[in-house]
């Protein structure tokens, strides 16, 4: 059994914000949901099914499925870190495939910025009763550090530079100069992100995403009542799950999860990434970019840097346009999770609701791929191929 | 040159499963754990085999000796260090610390010893300084 052709993206809302100090997180996750409501054209009463992930407030689903006055058959609390959301896409896409529910919500907030979180720099301790904990935190890996030793391996491995991972940076100030709710639309150059402080060698400031509050939702719903609305039709087509980690101990940097979740989509979806016209990739750092573009297969392992170079990620110049709205570098990581915003850029490329100036034209097929935890460490891999139909 | 300079360490927590590990820290050896089953090393130590998933009964005490796989120097803290992950002569990699070292001078494929750093309150941490 596949989900191919079962379920549709019928709604999809990213919130304006970058900084909400005057709002509290649950708030956050209905403003979301109200949006992607209003963007299907369905209304609260039609949810049947709920999904969110560890930045929504409470146990599980159970705080705001009680907070949103919810009636739901079917929920999922599945947590991968920043890919979790596109998982939720393809848990509720099986879900409304074997009848367990026919609308599903997805959401995602946070205010880490508010919060005055050191998101990437900062060692985080941890329940002592994680089995790795002991062996690692008194080390202080922190979300930078981590994914820089993946870059330091592939430069070492593989001949990349500096230079081609900045090109992933310039590629994505491209865009986000056309995003009006953009955290940072200045067009930068590969000198700009050379010349930026060093944070972890060999990764600089530039290289990192940006810290910002805010969130989005999606409604995943029933083929029929996709057809009921008056929105283009955002077709599942597959998707891909994986979590890698250290093998016991050996230990293998030159590849994420992308190289197992992507083959799973793309058979499920019957399409090849030569076919793709859209990519959002997860780029939580240039290099998670670099490393999800080889383990997808838009190029040969190793040769991730030689693509990436000299705008191969442009809308409109390169070969693979790549997060239109500015992404994670440019244009929001709410909650410290990118995986939402991924979604909802894919959504936008294929409804031909793309800002003109990144529009890809008739974006027809497009894939989300997303990494959650740390490249370096442990982390959960989700593709999502998505067909306007 | 860039020499490190140490930094606290934070005390590791050990549990009925790792406290071997911890206790042949203290007495300045490296234990990693091997499986009675398979023969093959792993780590973090487990009690199950990660491998065969049969019990992981013994203990092998490693020379010490290994190379640099990756690592990165931390520039953006109070006292900038060094991770690692040190792929050691047995074979298995694990992730630690660089110190007494050079930061400019640190390169992948580099021969690495054992050395302890004390932690806060708690039982040494094996880490590794250039051969
Ligand atoms: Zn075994």
């Amino acid at each position: 059994m596949s989900i191919n052709g079962k379920a549709y993206i019928v709604g999809a809302y990213e919130h304006p914000t970058r900084k909400a100090p005057d709002k509290s997180l649950a708030q956050l996750h209905a403003e979301v949901a109200l949006g992607a409501l209003a963007d299907a054209g369905l209304g609260k009463d039609d949810v049947d099914g709920y999904f969110c992930a560890g930045d929504a407030p409470g146990m599980g689903p159970l705080s705001m499925v009680d907070y949103l006055n919810l009636r739901v058959r079917h929920v999922d609390s599945t947590d991968t870190g920043g890919s979790s959301y596109l998982i939720h896409v393809a848990h509720a896409a099986e879900a409304i495939a074997l009848g367990k529910c026919r609308v599903a919500l997805i959401t995602l907030a946070g205010r880490p910025r508010s919060e005055g979180m050191a998101t990437g720099t900062a060692p985080r301790a941890g329940n002592p009763g994680i089995p790795e904990i002991q062996f690692e935190y008194p080390y202080a890996p922190t979300v930078a550090n981590m994914y820089a030793m993946c870059a330091m391996r592939h430069m070492h491995q593989f001949g990349t530079t500096s230079e081609q991972l900045a090109w992933i940076k310039v590629a994505a100030s491209h865009h986000a100069q056309h995003n009006p709710h953009a955290l940072l639309r200045e067009v930068v150059t590969v000198a700009d992100v050379l010349a930026s402080p060093m944070i972890a060698d060999p990764l600089h400031r530039l290289d990192c995403c940006v810290i910002t509050d805010g969130g989005g939702a999606l409604i995943v719903a029933h083929p029929e009542i996709a057809k009921s609305l008056n929105r283009p039709r955002v077709k599942i087509l597959g998707v891909g799950e994986a979590v890698k980690g250290q093998f016991g101990g050996e230990v293998d940097l030159t590849f994420s999860g992308a190289a197992w979740s992507g083959p799973r989509a793309f058979a499920e979806a019957g399409v090849a990434p030569g076919d793709i016209q859209y990519a959002s990739i997860y780029d939580s750092f240039t290099i998670t970019v670099l490393m999800q573009i080889e383990d997808l297969g838009f190029c040969e392992k190793g040769m991730g840097g030689r693509f990436v170079a000299d705008g191969n990620l442009i809308s409109g110049v390169g070969k693979l346009p790549f997060n239109t709205d500015g992404g994670g570098l440019c244009n929001n990581h709410p909650a410290n999770r990118g995986g939402m915003t991924k979604v909802i850029e894919a959504v936008r490329q294929l409804r031909g609701e793309a800002h003109p100036a990144v529009q890809v034209k008739n974006c027809a097929l497009a894939l989300a791929h997303g990494t959650g935890g740390s490249l370096g460490l442990r982390h959960g891999s989700a593709t999502l191929i998505m067909e306007r139909e | 040159m860039t020499m490190s300079t140490r930094r606290k360490i934070p005390a590791p927590e050990a549990n009925p499963e790792t406290s071997a590990y911890w206790a042949a820290a203290a007495s300045g050896k490296l234990a990693i754990r091997e499986c009675g089953h398979c023969s093959k090393l792993h780590h973090y130590p487990r009690a199950l085999c990660p491998f065969c998933f049969k019990p992981a009964t013994g203990w092998r005490e490693v020379s010490g000796r290994g190379k640099i796989y990756a690592y990165s120097v931390m520039r953006r803290a109070e006292t900038p260090y060094a991770i690692a992950y040190v792929t050691l002569a047995e074979g298995v990699t694990l992730l630690t610390n660089l110190i007494d070292c050079d930061f400019d001078h640190l390169r992948i494929g580099q021969e690495v010893k054992l050395v302890f750093q004390d932690s806060e309150g708690g039982p040494p941490v094996p880490m590794f300084t250039p051969a």
